[in-house]
């Protein structure tokens, strides 16, 4: 091959992209966005499961962060013993124990205000015999010995009862605990659902294009070349549909979170400890990678079988 | 050549009491028997339907010999699978009789698909590839689609691929098919121009004509069965 006797030298700008901007393997056009219709539609569900059970767990931190420095001390009345001097000497104990900050003695008041969603407001209750209560605040360091300060209450003032919430607290554990369980069985249930119609769909996208995949056998492209063309396009597919489904999600919780802030005048209390935080998307987010690398496992795993099959 | 090195090196391709059929069909090749040693020129004749591509696909390893034995540059072929087989591909070069050249790829990225799947840089091979097809006479057509592109033009864009990645063995089935006499000799020279470079080459054709411009052994197929015409 000498340069002379060839003609002038081709205008090479008309090569197309070759290397990474090659499409080697053609497009599916119509059964590209099914696909993705798909995974979008199955990535909301599972971004809605993994985003709730984010802001369950949040919000269960954030009650057990806010009552884990509370304590409450009961004294019961009791008609042979002097009530005013139990609550002095109980309130004494619990300022006595290292770690216990203050302990503030609530008003006869006070208590019946905490009865009144149960009783009803107007009511004259100075003939029943309402316990009193004795907030306690704890420090965190260094943590106050409640169980000793329990054992001394009972010997000292009969009658009284420490709740340090441990009983509420573990129910608020199993319950969360049962609900990130119950959220992420969906999310692997739903990934699992998407990997199922990526496998379909590669066997269909590598069945159709087989005479593609021959050729490129035949020029010497390694069965793993092969698999690694079709894994990019899954995975493409795959984080556009997780994608479109996680930021659908997200939208719907933020269009809730509104609402609810709505109808609770600023989002106070149980509603703010719902609102979503940044973790939350951060959860959904990861649902669009985890479909990504999911749709791209799936099909390089489906056209390594292929080829394996059809060697 | 080199004598001493032509006679001790492994053949290129051997094949021992070979038979091929497709399931439980008819045998389309029966106890084909061949040696060709490295740098070895042959053309493969014979009617339509004699099993030339059969023939082709079989060294290509596409199919598996149903009988016998295929040996391919001194080793084995039975149970190739994976890479190994890949690395058998690559030290070959193919014209398929219907081109397949990629229609969503262009002229210039079809005759680099070789060298692309082998993983090697577009800066590397692309004044290469620009200067073969040049070569082949398809300079003008380097960012045409394949659907665009004539019978003749389709054909040399397939053997300037064939070529590219310089294999040690090019199988070419009907090569010249598609072409007029006076491209047909140019791209018979090439293939003899490859083959003094030490490229061995089995080229199918009925084209008695062109088999006769050059010297070299003739592998005759009928009825599924290989003769030797030397």
């Amino acid at each position: 091959m000498t340069a002379s006797v060839l003609p002038p030298r081709p205008d090479e700008s008309e090569l197309g992209p070759i290397g990474r901007g090659l499409q080697i393997v053609p497009n599916d056009g119509g059964a590209g966005w099914t696909l993705v219709a798909v995974i979008a539609a199955l990535a909301f569900l599972a971004a809605l499961a993994a985003g709730a059970a984010v802001q369950v767990a949040s919000a269960a931190a954030t009650w057990r962060e806010a009552i884990s420095h509370e304590a409450t001390i009961q004294v019961k009345p009791d008609p042979g013993r002097d009530g005013e001097a139990d609550l002095a000497r109980a309130a004494e104990l619990a300022r006595e124990t290292p770690g216990i900050r203050t302990a503030r003695i609530l008003s006869r008041d006070d208590a019946e205000r905490l009865l009144e969603p149960w009783l009803g407001a107007g009511l004259d209750l100075s003939d029943l015999p309402v316990p009193r209560l004795i907030a306690l605040e704890l420090a965190r360091d260094p943590k106050p010995d409640l169980s000793r300060l329990a054992l001394r209450l009972k010997i000292d003032v009969p009658g009284s009862s420490l709740d340090d919430h441990s009983a509420w607290l573990s129910r608020l554990a199993a319950v969360t605990a049962g609900i990130v369980g119950f959220a992420i069985s969906a999310v692997i249930l739903v990934l699992g659902a998407s990997a199922g119609a990526i496998g379909f769909a590669t066997r269909g996208a590598v069945t159709g294009h087989r005479d593609v995949v021959e050729v490129l056998r035949l020029v010497g492209a390694r069965d793993g070349f092969v698999a690694w063309l079709f894994a990019k396009r899954f995975a493409r597919l795959g984080l556009l549909g997780g994608l479109i489904g996680s930021a659908a999600a997200a939208a719907a919780l933020l269009g809730l979170a509104l609402l609810s802030d709505n109808g609770a005048s600023g989002g106070t209390g149980l509603i703010a400890a719902l609102a979503p935080s940044p973790w939350t998307f951060a959860a959904m987010a990861a649902i669009a990678v985890a479909d990504a690398a999911v749709a791209g496992a799936v099909a390089w795993t489906a056209v390594k079988r292929f080829l394996k099959v059809h060697r | 050549m080199n004598w001493d090195e032509a006679t001790t090196a492994p053949s290129v391709v051997r094949l021992d009491g070979v038979g091929f059929r497709y399931g439980t069909g008819p045998e389309i090749l029966s106890e084909v028997s061949l040696d060709l040693p490295p740098r070895s020129f042959h053309f493969l004749s014979g009617p339509s339907g004699a099993g030339k591509t059969t023939l082709i696909r079989l060294i290509l390893l596409s199919v598996r010999p149903t009988s016998g034995e295929l040996r391919l540059f001194g080793e084995t072929t039975a149970d190739l699978a994976g890479d190994r087989l890949t690395q058998f591909r690559r030290r070959m070069g193919v014209v398929f009789q219907d081109f397949r050249l990629l229609d969503h790829l262009t002229t210039y990225q079809n005759v680099a698909l070789p060298l692309l799947v082998q993983g090697y840089e577009e800066a590397t091979f692309r004044g290469e590839v620009v200067e073969l097809l040049q070569w082949v006479g398809l300079g003008d057509r380097i960012g045409a689609m394949p659907p665009t592109l004539s019978g003749g033009e389709k054909q040399r864009a397939a053997i300037a691929r064939a070529l590219i990645a310089r294999p040690e063995l090019i199988l070419a089935d009907e090569p010249t098919g598609n072409v007029d006499p006076a491209l047909a000799r140019r791209l018979l020279h090439l293939f003899v121009e490859l083959n003094r470079l030490g490229t061995s080459v089995i080229l199918a054709t009925h084209d008695v004509a062109l088999m006769d411009q050059v010297e070299a052994g003739r592998l005759i197929l009928l009825d599924g069965r290989l003769y030797h015409d030397p």
